[in-house]
């Protein structure tokens, strides 16, 4: 079988796959790291959001062998060096923007994203940018609340609507 | 889905020798296959992977002014790429599913699968445009041929495409929001020569120009000009998100809104 080597987390992982193994497969049977979710498993739902090179993607909709040689981050990765939630995991705990937490590691890694490319996006634009992310307890309220608060805006008024 | 064995060439040269083997399907972005193989809808022995072959990426004007996108370029970099040299492929391309889906997905990928209710098929076939493959070079009138089928051969890749930039264009999207596609879009392209409109998410035969909008509206480029027209049912798509006869009504109102909001 083919060989795959990822970088997650910063830590290499390797692993033989076959050309049908998803990303997602790969990181929670081979690697271990079940933090990231299979939903839907049909590139609807979100909750399998990883970042490869940087990019958010879903990894139920890519192949392991098409990552190989990537930097891949998963939910694992996000806390502080130690330990401790990082903004936007704190955040979430902060505006009770879980239920049941499903959900959470694809819209915290996709909440990540945003920041990165918008870090102090309106509420309209935060909405937008989880279209591809379901959520069945929470109403997304809270956590459009939470990712605005992450991004250091705030966020009453948000609370008020 | 059914395993295969994944293959990953550097250059296109490569890709179509692998691509020449029985039952061989290339993967772009793989975000309609993907899907696709889950379901073994298509059972390909050997995936030809095109996402390191560097030659297949990026956006630019060529020499003779028509804005060229390699077929290997995802969405996300179409919409920041695109948006100086054509503000309106740009946002169709930023409204294409949702941010991970634009990360993967490609515009080949989506020329290639024409459904009929994907957004680039309107674009391109709005802007006069061109599918260059790894054989030739492809009229968008010849290229679409209906839904899911195209003019594309067997093993045949698209390497590019090529855009005559309008000097003012607009992209409605009537969104279906479960699929993100169209439940009818709209491409309105106006040139110094004249004005196309270009629809998808209607027709049983996919993508097509309506020939009635864009006689009127290079006459006088005003949504009032539309309003003696009156689309017919005929072929259109009947299914549980709209009927024929809404459907034709959301081709006039969009295309006039697109004419409206035409920058």
């Amino acid at each position: 079988m083919p060989k795959v080597n990822i970088t997650v987390n910063n830590n290499p992982a390797t692993g033989e796959v076959e050309g049908r193994t998803l990303l997602s497969t790969f990181l929670r049977d081979i690697v271990g790291l079940t933090g990231t979710h299979i939903g839907c498993d049909t590139s609807q739902c979100g909750a399998c959001v990883v970042h490869v090179n940087g990019d958010a993607i879903k990894a139920c909709t890519m192949f392991a062998l098409e990552a190989d040689g990537a930097t891949v981050d998963t939910i694992e990765g996000q806390a502080n060096a130690d330990g401790s939630l990082n903004v936007i995991q704190q955040a979430f705990q902060d505006h009770h923007a879980l239920q049941c937490g499903f959900c959470t590691p694809g819209m915290v890694m996709s909440a990540s994203a945003l920041l990165k490319e918008n870090p102090s996006p309106s509420e309209a634009e935060v909405r937008k940018y989880l279209e591809g992310n379901l959520c069945r307890c929470t109403g997304y309220h809270n956590i459009v609340k939470a990712i605005l608060a992450a991004s250091g805006q705030e966020v009453s008024a948000v609370a008020a609507e | 889905m059914y395993d295969f064995e994944f293959e990953k060439p550097s250059s296109i040269s490569d890709a179509i020798t692998l691509l020449s083997s029985e039952e061989a399907m290339p993967l772009s972005g793989g975000q309609t296959l993907i899907p696709a193989l889950k379901q073994r809808l298509n059972a390909p022995s050997k995936l030809v992977s095109l996402a390191g072959i560097p030659e297949l990426r990026g956006v630019s004007v060529n020499e003779g002014g028509m804005l060229e996108i390699k077929g290997a370029t995802t969405h996300a970099v179409i919409a920041k790429q695109a948006s100086s040299h054509y503000p309106a492929l740009s946002a169709l391309a930023s409204h294409i599913g949702d941010p991970a889906v634009r990360n993967r997905g490609t515009i080949g990928g989506s020329l290639a699968n024409n459904d009929p209710a994907a957004c680039y098929p309107a674009a391109v076939l709005a802007s006069n445009g061109k599918i260059i493959s790894n054989k030739r070079e492809i009229n968008s009138e010849d290229f679409f041929q209906g839904m899911f089928t195209t003019a594309l051969d067997e093993g045949e890749l698209i390497t590019a495409v090529q855009f005559e930039i309008p000097t003012v264009a607009n992209y409605q999207k009537f969104l279906q929001p479960a699929s993100r596609f169209a439940l009818t879009g709209v491409f309105v392209a106006k040139f110094d020569s004249g004005v196309r409109v270009a629809i998808t998410g209607a027709s049983e035969n996919g993508v097509f120009r309506w020939s009635e909008a864009e006689a009127l509206l290079s006459d006088n480029f005003s949504p009032s000009s539309l309003d003696v027209l009156t689309f017919s049912t005929d072929g259109l798509i009947s299914d549980l998100h709209g009927t024929p006869a809404y459907r034709a009504s959301l081709i006039k109102t969009l295309t006039k809104r697109a004419v409206i909001a035409a920058k």
